[in-house]
């Protein structure tokens, strides 16, 4: 029987694993503690009751990966898993830009504050700020909102004429329609402005900026991301080809390494439709049964068209805003350097335990330095995992 | 009866729901996470387990990411 190891339970995943799971030995693994990814964070568990013949490994952490087998830790072990069959559906996270007081603790990312309420984080009578671009915005402030916050504000920094037109082509996506429809009568009376964005943060106090002018917003939080950066990381170790960022797949979701697949936000930001119609597709292909045909990415090229970033919100650190938060590295010093490698030999970073998680991205974008190179293991391990 | 777990952060108790995770009951709980190497305040950035700024010792262990665990009756947390 194919061995099939898909890493991560998001919907991508999870559609990978139900279609495989059909005909082969299946094991996923997510380093959550349940099954769901953030879209589904609290809301699937029951699914590993729904599949008995799927095996599931929680709160375990890929940390090397080979053409043949993935090394996971979790909280108390190390192994390897040997697989016929890998498929990454290793999702998304969010990008931040820096500006100065982003490093505040009452800052956080907009699907991050989101998590942590959903994981029981008390907003109850907050007034929460909600920033970046994308409509990842108005789900978070819609859902802060049905769980007691203030939201005096929605920022998005894309500029109106693009979001009008966005909108207006919503009339030929029906389900979204509706789906905007109904998120625009859960946020009545929650302003929302375009065109603007945060210039810096000071505890309850921020700064925005819209192209005229610039004005004061007090905040219990902030709740600030400008779009989604696809997770690489274990593609680019396992050898699997990038293009554009994102991993290379062809029609069947197949990557340039054979026997490994890549399904949803790593392959390109799509949202939850189209991880679930490419994690069956993977999941299909990987063990031999027909694949289901892959829906039409012209919404996806909208919301990329839509919500570019402006040239401003990647201008907005200052000299001293702190650009690596695990070292702590200010602007000033990495821009002094030439790039990657001389950067982490003078100031360490990208070195500290996000690997580069964080500030890649986000000098990827402001300052154009493109990927690093990545080395195992992916993440932070203890030293009797190396040994393994 | 809604389900709880007993958790002591920095040497004062707490009852949280089940299903609570590290980070929000710290948060809850009035404290950051951790101080940067520069002595900043820090708390939980992305939230799933990306960006390493909840890290907080749990039961002794330093470095857990908080947004990853779920509180459970007995728990030590320092933050740090």
């Amino acid at each position: 029987m194919t061995r099939v190891v898909i890493i991560g339970a998001g919907p991508a995943g999870l559609a990978a694993a139900a279609a495989a799971g059909r005909v082969a030995r299946v094991t996923v693994i997510d380093d959550n503690t349940e099954a769901g990814g953030q879209i589904w964070r609290r809301t699937r568990n029951a699914w590993t009751i729904e599949h008995p013949g799927v095996e599931t490994k929680f709160q375990a952490r890929v940390i090397a990966a080979t053409q043949a087998d993935v090394t996971i830790e979790t909280p108390d072990s190390c192994e390897r898993l040997p697989f016929d069959k890998l498929i990454l559906a290793t999702g998304a996270r969010e990008l931040f830009l820096p500006f100065p007081g982003w490093t505040l603790p009452q800052v956080t990312g907009a699907g991050g504050l989101q998590a942590l309420v959903k994981s029981g984080l008390n907003i109850q009578g907050k007034s929460v700020v909600v920033a970046g671009t994308g409509p990842l915005l108005l789900a978070v402030a819609a859902y802060l909102k049905s769980k007691g916050a203030t939201i005096p504000l929605i920022a998005e920094q894309a500029p109106a004429a693009r979001v009008n037109r966005f909108a207006r082509s919503l009339l030929s996506h029906p389900g979204k329609l509706w789906q905007g429809a109904r998120l625009k009568a859960r946020l009545l009376g929650v302003p929302y402005r375009t065109d603007c964005w945060v210039e810096s943060a000071e505890p309850g106090m921020l700064r925005l900026r819209t192209p005229g002018g610039s004005g004061s917003q007090p905040f219990d939080y902030l709740a600030i991301g400008y779009g989604l950066w696809p997770n690489t990381e274990l593609a680019q170790l396992a050898g699997c080809r990038l293009s554009n960022g994102f991993v290379e797949v062809d029609a069947a979701q197949r990557t340039s390494i054979p026997n490994i697949y890549c399904a949803g936000e790593p392959t390109g930001i799509g949202g939850v439709d189209m991880a679930l119609a490419e994690g069956r597709i993977a999941g299909c292909h990987a063990t031999g049964q027909p694949t289901p045909p892959l829906p039409n990415r012209a919404f996806v090229q909208a919301l990329t068209t839509t919500f570019a970033l402006r040239p401003e919100v990647r201008a907005v650190a200052t000299a001293d805003t702190i650009v690596c938060r695990c070292e702590d590295v200010p602007l000033s010093r990495i821009q002094s350097c030439q790039g990657w490698r001389e950067a982490k030999l003078q100031t360490r970073c990208g070195m500290g335990p996000c690997q580069g998680r964080i500030c890649g991205p986000a000098i990827q974008t402001i300052l154009g330095w493109p990927h690093q190179s990545i080395r195992e293991p992916v993440f932070p391990a203890r030293i009797e995992s190396l040994l393994t | 009866m809604p389900q709880t777990a007993d958790v002591r952060i920095n040497g004062k108790e707490f009852t949280v729901a089940e299903g609570t995770s590290v980070a929000a009951a710290v948060l809850n709980a009035g404290y950051s996470m951790r101080t940067s190497i520069h002595g900043e305040p820090r708390a939980a950035l992305c939230g799933m387990g990306i960006c390493y700024e909840c890290r907080v010792t749990i039961d002794g262990c330093q470095h857990r990411k908080s947004c990853q665990v779920l509180c459970a009756t007995g728990m030590e947390i320092e933050t740090t």
